[in-house]
């Protein structure tokens, strides 16, 4: 896992939870493209966290290769759906699996950035305690903004306060805004692998949540999990 | 393959349609479930980049891209 600054000339600016395309071209003219969220916030520099894959065509080159001061083909910001601005307001309920976690910062950050009060529960979801990534950012206590871990194939017998449990219908009944009434129902964005979010979308919709407040973003593979 | 979402598409469909594509919402018309394309299910492994309805697996548009052209088939939109 990498975080990436970029310095992109010209950048017209993003929205938090947008993403950027990036290509790679081999001298012999093949072309790889692939898609990542925006890891920071509306107004800072562009970053995207990339993960590496160990058969992927493009990953290893960003985490292992790239070297400060390369140039890269990037296209973006795109997307507009998986999209938070400070006037869609909350409460936000965000649901991280794995890398899932990556869009969901941005919108954190934009948030902090635009001094919004919208209330946050972030809920994420990592195998291990050394797979959660932005760790001590996201342990930085924030008023307003709740933090809860839960940890799949890991039980830290050392101190840990979060869960131990893979996220379900009953983890969300916990965990989740409750759906409140029409018309004050809080906001949920769902990113990580597609069962993942699957599971957490039917989850909140049967907990009342209103299917088109709540966002979703998935990938293929099984990070987080 | 990868099953990929509407939203990791995002910059194709820019660039094909010219404008942020992600958050309309379009209606499968084999099963009419409408929803957001960044919802749609993606699958881009092969020749072309094709779109499914998430609901009930129909193809909704197919794109291929192929020396510097782009063909677009919105066959199973519903107009």
């Amino acid at each position: 896992m990498r975080t990436i600054a970029l310095d992109v000339p010209a950048w017209p600016g993003h929205r938090a939870g947008q993403h950027l395309d990036v290509r790679l071209t081999a001298e012999d003219g093949y072309s790889a493209e692939r898609s990542y969220s925006i890891a920071s916030a509306a107004g800072e520099p562009v970053a995207i966290t990339v993960q590496r894959l160990d058969d992927g065509e493009v990953s290893p080159y960003l985490t292992d290769e790239l070297r400060v001061g390369d140039e890269l083909e990037l296209r973006g910001p795109v997307g507009g759906y998986f999209v938070w601005e400070q006037a869609d307001g909350g409460p936000l309920f965000l649901v991280g699996g794995g890398s899932g976690i990556v869009p969901l910062r941005s919108i954190l950050r934009q948030r902090d950035r635009t001094g919004s009060d919208a209330a946050v529960r972030l809920l994420y979801s990592a195998r291990t305690r050394s797979d959660l990534i932005y760790r001590d950012e996201l342990a930085r206590h924030r008023d307003g903004v709740e933090i809860i871990d839960t940890l799949t194939r890991e039980r830290p017998d050392d101190g840990w306060t979060g869960y131990t449990r893979r996220v379900d219908r009953a983890l969300l009944a916990e965990t989740a805004w409750p759906a409140g009434k029409a018309g004050k129902q809080p906001l949920a964005f769902v990113c990580g692998p597609t069962s993942f979010v699957e599971t957490v979308a039917a989850g909140l919709v049967a907990l009342g949540y209103d299917p088109g407040r709540v966002k979703t973003e998935r990938f293929g593979g099984t990070g987080g999990r | 393959m990868d099953e990929l979402d509407g939203n990791r598409v995002a910059g194709l469909l820019q660039e094909v349609f010219g404008t942020e594509m992600t958050a309309t919402v379009v209606t499968c018309a084999s099963c009419r479930a409408a929803a957001p394309i960044g919802e749609s299910d993606v699958y881009a492994g092969g020749p072309g980049t094709v779109i499914r309805c998430r609901s009930c697996t129909s193809v909704l548009a197919v794109i291929t891209q192929i020396r510097g052209m782009s063909c677009v088939d919105l066959m199973g939109i519903a107009p």
